[in-house]
């Protein structure tokens, strides 16, 4: 029995821990983030972006008012993101929930949203459709719609005319698949087909062979940021898919700034389009890469999920300024629906009033080495880029 | 021959010991007073209580092939999995009234498990073993591609459970989930109860312990595995099934190996094969988790593995089997 009288030890240790008590100028907010799964090397940036932005403005809160972050682990599955979701509303009695890298786990979230009448600020999930789930979802990221059609249209400007896509099957790779060929066929070229395979898939090969086989002068190729991109990448590599002719565009995620040491010289020229990059040149962005170089000590490269989250950080600490930490769902939602900020480190942002998700310039990049290093370089801005998706389809 | 046949007295004892087997004792009603005393006491944790009951339900039923039949399964989510998704793409389509979602999962569980059992059981051992993880794997696969009507990764959306009887709606802090779960898993534990104290279930034990005799006796011994296999498989459904009602979410996660292997450990934990191993090793397990995932949100995992060592290093045989030791040895002293 000593065992079973050490594991309760060590369960009311854990416990302890976790005691927190609250005065009335405490504001919780629960962050739900997959620190584990395969979604977990995104979390991580995320989480990043969000504990330095909280470093270095918790000072400049009002006197007396305190922020807790309640954070839960959602494993990237949606069954258990919904469950801490409402453990956090339920049991913690949070204000507010933040955070949330899977789209799927965000559409499992959304509707308790709208029962518990609490805001859900997304800092990731681009899932396009999910804000429609409650009118209390907002979203600091971005939609693949943002990212994936603009590239649509370039890839066919360049004179590539024949088309193939291959995406994760799920709700983010559905919705870049989608918005690629929006854009790619409604500039005049032509789709030869498309491919999805297992979000958590190790082994790419056998969908780049597909591609290999369509002979197509660009392919649309998307995965989940993170290593899930070097692996894909690789295969690319092996199979000698660039060497055949032809060209790979995507979204940001295929070559997220943190993955770019890994992937290497390989991944150089190839074109992407979103919504930041380290080497955009910006004042806001020079000062918030000193800061993230002085915590992290450059062991670390920010890339746009981390940005999200400091850009959400910001907003939640501007509504608490402005509101000195008493605020309703509703007064918050308002306050996010007019939220503008034109000194983001990705460029001027605001919240759209009416989809309560982003608008943001949308910068098609080439990479290539820079000083031995693998870069992304902005080589066109689209300005204030609002959802597309939204736009061609208005709710009923 | 007077001294192979035993006195009136010790025959009489030995009726008598027979028939109160079936008998309620006092400590039976233990787990249902805490139950509902923890519903009183933990009112912030009742969604976190419902998945408990519905889980103890689940490991009952691999406890009736597992600890009763000695059928060795690895792949029971299988049948949980195909529960929860019968009542989730009901839910999702129109078809929310609860009640009639479990009996539609039941049936739907038992009908994979009859189908699948008629096929497996013909083997025993290891080679059984690996076939039911073959039978959850495969219809794992089956969800993850069936996308229209699972969802696949992204999990089954836009479940609308009705409330119970047209009165009782299932609220976010999960008052009306916590007696539901636990009103359907009483009448699961007596059907289990029931069963293996029945002639039915002693011929069960009969064949986990000698399968030879029992052939040999003329019992239809592929017959009563199919049958139990078919029931519990019935029933894991009914869990699986009070999941996703609950949850009002379905995901892959129902059908994975990690649910068939965690509950193996959950009733390993508690003790298998005594009927009451699953009421102790599940909260226990899920306890435990909830609390580790709470105060360490990044390395949570490794504390649940931690406590796992510990527990198969030193609570041989589950918690009952300690407290079985520790008896004997006080009665011996």
């Amino acid at each position: 029995m000593v065992s079973g009288k050490l594991l309760f030890a060590l369960a009311s240790v854990a416990t302890l821990g976790s005691v927190t008590t609250a005065s009335a100028q405490t504001i919780k907010i629960g962050w739900v983030n997959s620190y584990s799964g395969f979604l977990a090397q995104a979390g991580d940036q995320m989480e990043k972006g969000l504990n330095l932005y909280v470093k270095l403005h918790s000072k400049d809160l009002p006197p007396g008012v305190k922020v807790e972050f309640v954070r839960r682990d959602d494993t990237g599955a949606p069954e258990v993101g919904k469950r801490v979701a409402q453990e956090l509303i339920t049991r913690e009695r949070v204000q507010m929930l933040m955070g949330v890298v899977a789209s799927p786990v965000a559409a499992a979230i959304a509707p308790l949203t709208a029962e518990a009448k609490i805001p859900f600020v997304i800092t990731n999930a681009g899932g396009v459709a999910i804000p429609r789930i409650s009118p209390y979802v907002t979203r600091f990221s971005f939609t693949l719609w943002q990212t994936a059609l603009p590239i649509g249209t370039w890839s066919v400007k360049q004179g590539w005319k024949r088309g193939f896509s291959a995406v994760a099957d799920f709700i983010p790779g559905h919705d870049a698949e989608g918005a690629f060929i929006k854009g790619f066929t409604d500039a005049g070229g032509q789709m030869l087909g498309s491919v999805r395979f297992p979000p958590a898939s190790a082994d790419y090969a056998p969908f780049m062979q597909r591609i290999k086989d369509a002979k197509p002068d660009v392919a649309f190729v998307w995965v989940p940021a993170g290593p899930a991109a070097t692996a894909i990448m690789k295969a690319i590599k092996d199979l000698g898919l660039r060497e055949a002719g032809i060209n790979i565009v995507s979204a940001h995620d295929l070559l997220p700034d943190e993955e770019l040491p890994n992937i290497g010289a390989f991944g150089a020229d190839i074109v992407t389009a979103g919504n930041y990059s380290t080497t955009g040149v910006r004042p806001a962005n020079t000062a918030f890469l000193k800061a993230w170089d002085e915590e992290y000590k450059g062991k670390a490269i920010p890339n746009f999920t981390s940005v999200a989250a400091w850009d959400a950080a910001h907003a939640i600490f501007e509504l608490i300024k402005t509101t000195k930490g008493k605020f309703t769902g509703d007064e918050a939602m308002k306050f996010f629906a007019a939220w503008k900020d034109p000194n983001s480190p990705r460029g001027p942002i605001s919240i759209d009033p009416a989809t309560r998700d982003m608008i943001q310039d949308i910068y098609i990049r080439r990479s290539e080495m820079k000083n031995g290093k693998l870069v992304n370089t902005d080589i066109e801005t689209i300005k204030a880029v609002k959802d597309p998706w939204k736009e061609l389809n208005p709710p009923k | 021959m007077s001294h192979l046949t035993p006195s009136a007295d010790r025959r009489a004892a030995d009726i008598a010991a027979f028939s109160r087997r079936h008998r309620f004792h006092w400590f039976e009603a233990l787990p249902w007073l805490i139950a509902v005393a923890a519903y009183f006491m933990f009112p912030n944790y009742l969604a976190l209580g419902s998945q408990i009951l519905a889980i103890i339900l689940f490991a009952l039923s691999v406890d009736l092939v597992l600890g009763y039949a000695g059928i060795v399964t690895l792949g029971h989510a299988a049948f949980f999995g195909v529960g929860a998704y019968t009542a989730g793409i009901l839910a999702a389509n129109g078809w929310g009234e609860p009640i009639s979602g479990l009996l539609a999962a039941a049936v739907a569980a038992a009908c994979i498990g009859l189908a699948s059992g008629w096929i497996i059981l013909r083997t025993t051992g290891l080679t059984l073993l690996m076939q039911t993880l073959v039978v959850a794997a495969m219809l794992y696969e089956l969800a993850n591609k069936a996308y229209r009507f699972t969802g696949g990764a992204d999990g089954l959306q836009g479940m609308s459970v009705w409330p119970i009887f047209g009165t009782f709606r299932f609220d976010m802090f999960g008052n009306t989930a916590y007696f539901y779960c636990l009103v359907v898993l009483f009448f699961g534990w007596l059907v289990v109860r029931n069963t293996v104290n029945s002639s039915f279930g002693r011929s069960l034990t009969g064949i986990r312990e000698n399968v030879g005799r029992m052939h040999a006796i003329g019992a239809p011994v592929a017959q009563r595995r199919l049958v139990v296999y078919a029931l519990s498989a019935a029933l894991a459904g009914i869990a699986g099934a009070l999941t996703a009602q609950t949850a009002q979410f379905v995901g892959l996660n129902v059908l994975n190996l990690e649910r068939s292997g965690t509950i193996l450990v959950m009733l390993i934990i508690g003790g298998i094969g005594r009927l009451y191993g699953a009421f102790i090793g599940v909260p226990l397990y899920m306890i435990a988790q909830d609390r580790f995932a709470e105060a360490d949100p990044t390395y949570w995992y490794f504390w649940i593995g931690l406590a796992m060592v510990f527990i198969v290093v030193f609570l041989r045989g589950g918690i009952f089997g300690v407290v079985e030791r520790l008896l004997a040895r006080s009665r011996k002293q």
